[in-house]
């Protein structure tokens, strides 16, 4: 049977590109994808977009492709990416500027356009689930919408012939399940092989996660050559049934364990993971180990779509200043705790007003707060951290600078002050219909300069 | 017995809510997993970090539970003041739970 073999060539924005150019170079991969889009970087990308109409895209973007398309273009691997972020057709005007540098001509870059509902969605009704707070109640504040696209626009670049293609926001799956509905020309409505192709873009995503990273726990999981970490790459045949594997030579690990951590990697109900294109269903995946470093999965279904599709909506949502500073040695945890105290009764006599705080000890209670068994035995360094949500940024900014009073003004042996204060900028979502989504693509073609 | 003993576990964010996957490393393990952790006890060793309900799916092929925490993220990683904004470190609290002697 007919097997394409897709590789992860990110995981998140600042992910490792060394793993990406080998996956190129020696994966005899049909298709390299790149995940570089998480909740909020798509409304970060928003802002840069406002101060200059030219950016806007993923800030790795033009280092990735200088290094990726030469190896890639050369072995017949196509990109899919959403590095365009809030400017796919930014990004690929870049791409085909940086292939023009590279003397790579006669490539063919497709933007995949549609995501971005701001303006459609600015002043309406629809309250995000998070907050309960409306799109009209955010007014001006509200930065971004962007709706998760499926695989059409993607499927539609590829048919068209396209060598690089560059999407905003898409759903993460959609990036790996749109190349197996061209190649194999399945039906948006053959929900069992959209269910199964989803699982192949589920594991994949999240690139290094699934061969041993965010996994090595030493003396119970060891994981070895983390710091040469393979990514990963999918053999997925014509019914949709996929191996995961990564190249030999490479560190981390596939295996049963690595694979069943990401299989359920921010899933809720198994039974129903929601996609713009299908009902995913991972409830009865199988896995079995063929080889080394090789895993088969099998068993996932699917259901009809539901019709709808999740926005990501960005919104200006206060400021937040922090400040930090460390105790160690005998008594540590006993001065950083009265730093806190003098911290808190500090803000009190400046008038700092935050609407939320944070007075934490790294080392005794900031993850876990009074939870976890070893909460109560005595640390050898404590680092006091003082967070607030702040209407302004000089608010914000206080916070930071009177930690750092405690230098001379705190208790003894206080040392390593961080400071910080910056605009936050909330993501909620909302769902909306379907087809107030208008997926079109766009193609550019790249000149040898 | 910490779960650490006989499992593994990893945190996903989406939103305010936490999901942690809880799997056995050998299958006969899973029994006992689904026995004792509950979604009662999961909630109330993790205290005040979560606001609101914890759900349990279980998928019994694979030797896993996946546990999802609704408001377990003090408002979401996009606005959350905690360290870890993410809750990746939540699948360390539960496999801190105590679940007895060994079977």
């Amino acid at each position: 049977m007919r097997t394409i073999r897709i590789g992860a060539g990110a995981g998140f924005s600042g992910d490792r590109i060394e793993p990406a150019i080998e996956l190129a170079e020696r994966g005899a991969l049909d298709y390299l994808a790149f995940e570089c889009l998480a909740e909020r970087t798509i409304a970060l990308a928003q802002l840069q977009k406002l101060a200059d109409p030219a950016a806007g895209y993923d800030l790795l973007l033009a280092e990735r492709m200088r290094r990726v398309l030469p190896v890639a273009i050369k072995n017949g691997v196509k990109i899919i990416t959403n590095m365009g972020a809030a400017n796919p057709m930014a990004a690929g005007h870049r791409v085909a500027a940086i292939a023009g540098e590279l003397g790579i001509g006669g490539i063919k870059i497709a933007v995949v356009l549609g995501d971005d509902v701001t303006e459609a969605l600015r002043g309406s009704d629809l309250a995000l689930m998070e907050t309960g707070e409306t799109l009209a109640d955010l007014g001006s504040r509200l930065v971004s919408a962007n709706a998760y696209l499926g695989v059409s626009g993607i499927v539609e670049a590829l048919a068209n012939g396209a060598d690089v293609v560059i999407t905003g926001r898409a759903a993460d799956p959609a990036l790996f399940l749109a190349p197996l509905v061209h190649e194999f020309g399945w039906a948006m409505d053959d929900w069992e092989r959209l269910g199964r192709g989803t699982l192949a873009g589920h594991l994949l995503e999240c690139a290094g996660q699934i061969t041993g990273g965010y996994f090595a726990d030493p003396g119970k999981k060891d994981v070895a050559g983390l710091a040469r970490l393979g990514f990963p790459l999918g053999e997925i045949d014509e019914s949709g049934a996929v191996t995961i594997t990564k190249l030999s030579g490479t560190g981390g690990a596939v295996t049963l364990e690595t694979c069943k951590e990401q299989l359920l990697y921010e899933v809720h109900d198994p039974v129903r993971y929601l996609q713009p294109d299908v009902v995913a269903d991972f409830s009865g995946v199988l896995m079995r180990a063929t080889g080394p470093d090789r895993v088969a999965l099998s068993g996932a279904r699917g259901s009809e779509r539901t019709g709808k599709l999740k926005v990501s909506v960005g919104y200006r949502d206060g400021f937040i200043g922090e400040g930090q500073i460390s105790y160690a040695g005998p008594g540590a945890a006993a001065r950083g705790q009265l730093a806190l105290e003098i911290a808190r009764e500090r803000m009190a006599i400046i008038g700092v007003t935050a609407s939320e705080w944070r007075y934490d000890l790294i080392g005794v209670n900031a993850l876990h707060g009074e939870r976890g068994s070893a909460a109560n035995s005595e640390p050898n360094e404590v680092r006091v951290r003082v967070v607030g949500r702040t209407d302004s940024r000089r608010d914000a900014e206080r916070i930071g600078n009177e930690v750092e009073t405690l230098y001379c003004n705190g208790p003894a042996g206080g040392g390593g002050v961080s400071k910080s204060a910056r605009e936050n900028i909330g993501v909620g979502s909302v769902l909306i219909d379907q087809s107030m989504v208008k997926t079109t693509v766009s193609t550019i073609g790249a000149r040898v300069q | 017995m910490k779960l650490r003993e006989i499992a593994h576990a990893r945190a996903g964010d989406k939103g305010n809510t936490s999901n942690i996957s809880l799997i056995a490393y050998r299958a006969d393990d899973y029994e006992r997993l689904a026995r004792d952790v509950t979604p009662a006890r999961v909630k109330a060793h993790f205290g005040a970090i979560v606001t609101g309900e914890v759900v349990r799916y279980e998928l019994p092929a694979l030797g896993a539970l996946n546990f999802v925490l609704d408001g377990a993220l003090a408002g979401g990683v996009t606005r959350s003041l905690v360290l870890d904004a993410h809750g990746k470190s939540l699948s360390s609290l539960l496999l801190d739970l105590d679940i007895g002697a060994p079977d």
